[in-house]
């Protein structure tokens, strides 16, 4: 039984245009270099390099460097567990990000988080988490302790809390946004709506499918946009983390996209009609971008190629350094179960007596 | 029984949940499934497969990422007289629904003078080793095992699959049916009849005179392996399936104890307070008198479970810590290859 194809709904707001052409190719160099650093964990998870779950932003990739382009260095960042995209667009190398998903100790996570929980403290990355919804109560107490730090104002710092369409209807999601809603925090709550939930649609999860109305429970304003319009996604994210930096007004923003492949790499997808996939295909972001760029005279045809070639080389460059990077050590296990050392921690490993004869 | 025909088939452990969830759907039309992805996409480990097709989605219900809201609501129908079987992705998931497991599934006979009883089956797989990282590789049974009110059962086979789910399906009270992710494929010979186990019953699953080990789940697996290993080089090891966390066979592990006057607990959830700790306290009060050695336990590393492949392998207690442990309480010195 598949799911049926989905039309996309109308925004509620708009791309201005009339944009740099420096803008446009960066953009479309990180859309470049998301694509191909997912490709390549892709191959690298059949390699067994990497394990566990591992979800891509494949077709999410406009979406992504929209998001990324609006967050400011000062704001911070909380995400699901599809964050490869993020992290990277954060500006961390894509070197770290690769050896995180090796489980190598070079990875941002020192290779004890992988795909699901890419964190890095320096760029206010403040984590990748892999139960749904767990990062949303969090990300409000984080919004909590700005208010508390911050005064008000385009200076201020806000925070920005990714999730996905199947994770509004989990209860954190409600609880955090009545927190939000009446605690005036500055936080925008970005529903990544691509769609599915793993295998289920929008229409089967939620009794409202048009999930940025769901802010109206908790009288915040709720907007929907394109998220296969990079530019559109980046000016409602930012006209969002205004209002919240400056007016302590959160913000339920909805971003529609298509996820291209399944929800994660083991994911043959068999559940999806062959409508939907190629709707899905036909609106991915990537070509149609590059595609646009061309046709406005914003890249030659030689441009884009050179782009999506670098992009490549230097996802390859990732591949190397993971590959090459140690392992943690084992030595090292229990070395971040605690901040404050303590009397009588346990640390026997499987087998070792806990205790000597007195 | 009757010896003529063939009355088992080697199927794997997903088989044999997958036809008794089918058999107990077709027995009684009380017994519904609910949960996340178990419809249109067949189970994240694909234990429903063909069910929803065949029961259609009055009976195989696709729930939304709510699992404190679609647990509440299996609760809710099982005091009205409905069956539910709700699977939780990983046990990891509970800890959002374990208000309404802990909190009211298993008060609400007690605390109602009888006056309701809760028929609910909650299915869910725990286990780490595959790299899954901190929140996705728990062994929680511990948290449900020590709830009164509530029965946990963490079958080891296939046929044990089987005969315990038919007997939580049936059973009036709450019960937490633990699977793990490191048997799903498992193959084991499975009686054709109806099986329906008696919950609360451990299972001496290999006999010995030299030393018992009590495991339970994925855990009795590995503790066969060592067994049979070590059998090679003389040792003779009685292996004891716990089958059951809650209730405890406490005398099917004592009377094997008695017996062998050695004890080895091999359990994948951390050691403090860990499933292991209660073994061997029962083991003292007991049979003290007739053991030869302290008891030990093999357990997981009381970290939260790394992602990266050494640091997760270092972690988690393997056959070989497991042998190495017997080894020791045997006051044998140990051959290179427990290392
Ligand atoms: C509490 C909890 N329940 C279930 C899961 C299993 N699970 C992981 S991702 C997912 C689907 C989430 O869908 P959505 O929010 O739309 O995000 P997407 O994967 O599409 O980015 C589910 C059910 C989980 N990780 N945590
Ligand atoms: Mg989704």
């Amino acid at each position: 039984m598949a799911a049926k194809a989905r039309t996309r709904p109308e925004s509620t707001v708009e791309s201005t245009g009339g944009e740099p052409a420096d803008t446009l190719r960066d953009y479309y160099e990180q859309m470049s270099l998301v694509r191909a650093f997912e490709l390549r964990s892709s191959e690298m998870y059949a390699r067994a390099k990497i394990g566990g779950y591992c979800h891509l932003n494949l077709g999410e990739e406009a979406t992504v460097v929209g998001l990324m382009a609006a967050i400011e260095a000062r704001d911070y960042l909380f995400t699901g567990y599809r964050d490869h995209g993020y992290a990277l667009l954060r500006g961390l190398s894509p070197e770290r990000v690769m050896a995180e998903l090796f489980g190598k100790v070079t990875g941002v996570s020192g290779g004890r988080g992988g795909s699901m929980h890419l964190f890095d403290a320096e760029t206010r990355l403040f984590g990748g988490y892999g139960i749904v919804g767990g990062q949303i109560p969090p990300a409000t107490g984080a919004a909590l302790a700005l208010k508390n730090q911050e005064v008000a104002g385009p200076d201020a710092a806000a925070v920005m809390c990714l999730l996905g369409d199947g994770t509004t209807n989990i209860g954190a999601f409600h609880e955090s946004l009545n927190l939000a809603g009446l605690w005036k925090l500055p936080i925008v709550y970005v529903i990544v709506n691509n769609g599915l939930g793993m295998g289920t649609t929008v229409e089967k999860a939620s009794a409202e499918p048009d999930l940025y109305k769901r802010g109206a429970s908790y009288r915040m304003p709720g907007v929907r946009v394109d998220g296969d319009d990079v530019l559109a996604v980046r000016d409602a994210a930012r006209d969002a983390l205004q209002q919240a930096r400056e007016s302590r007004q959160p913000v339920l923003l909805e971003v529609m996209c298509y996820r291209l492949r399944g929800h994660s790499v083991v994911d043959p997808a068999r559940y999806r009609s062959s409508e939907d996939t190629t709707i899905a295909q036909q609106s991915d972001p990537v070509p149609s971008f590059r595609a646009k760029l061309i046709s406005a005279g914003v890249l030659s045809e030689t441009d884009a190629a050179a782009i999506d070639e670098a992009a490549d080389v230097r996802v390859s460059e990732a591949v190397v350094f993971a590959d090459e990077s140690p392992e943690p050590d084992v030595d090292d296990l229990f070395k971040y179960v605690y901040a404050t050392a303590v009397a009588n921690m346990p640390t026997a490993l499987a087998g070792e007596p806990v205790m000597d004869a007195l | 029984m009757n010896t003529e025909v063939a009355t088992t088939r080697t199927i794997t452990y997903r088989q044999a949940l997958n036809e008794t969830l089918r058999a107990e759907l077709e027995r009684d039309d009380k017994v519904f499934l609910i949960g996340e992805e178990i419809g249109i996409f067949e189970g994240s480990y694909k234990i429903t497969v063909g069910l929803l097709e065949d029961f259609g989605p009055d009976r195989v219900i696709d729930a939304p990422i709510a699992e404190e809201g679609f647990v509440g609501a299996a609760l809710g129908a099982a005091m009205l007289g409905m069956r539910p079987v709700v699977e939780i992705m990983t046990i990891n998931f509970s800890l959002i629904a374990i208000d309404q497991i802990v909190n009211h599934a298993a008060k609400m006979r007690s605390m109602f003078a009888g006056q309701v009883s809760i028929p609910l089956v909650i299915r869910m797989p725990g286990g780490g080793g595959q790299q899954l990282a901190a929140t996705h590789s728990q062994n929680l049974e511990v948290w449900y095992a020590h709830i009164p009110g509530l029965k946990v059962v963490a079958p080891s086979t296939p046929a044990d699959a089987k005969a315990l789910l038919t007997a939580a399906i049936r059973d009036d009270d709450p019960v937490i049916f633990l699977e793990n992710l490191s048997l799903y494929s498992a193959k084991g010979e499975v009686p054709n009849d109806e099986q329906v186990a008696e919950i609360g019953k451990a299972a001496v699953v290999k006999t010995g005179t030299d030393l018992t080990i009590v495991s339970y789940s994925r855990g009795t697996t590995t503790a066969l392996e060592v067994a049979r290993q070590l059998e090679a080089e003389g040792l003779s090891i009685e292996v004891v399936d716990l089958r059951s966390l809650r209730p405890l066979d406490r005398d099917t592990i004592c009377a094997s104890v008695k017996k062998t006057g050695h004890a080895v607990v091999f359990e994948d959830d951390w050691l403090s307070y860990g499933i292991g700790a209660e073994i061997s306290a029962t083991i003292g009060e007991g049979v003290f008198d007739f053991l030869d050695a302290p008891v030990r336990r093999v357990a997981a590393a009381e970290v939260p479970l790394p992602y990266a492949k050494s640091l997760e392998k270092a972690a988690l207690p393997s056959a070989a810590d497991l042998a190495r442990v017997v080894r020791e309480v045997l006051n044998i010195s140990s051959t290179p290859n427990d290392k």
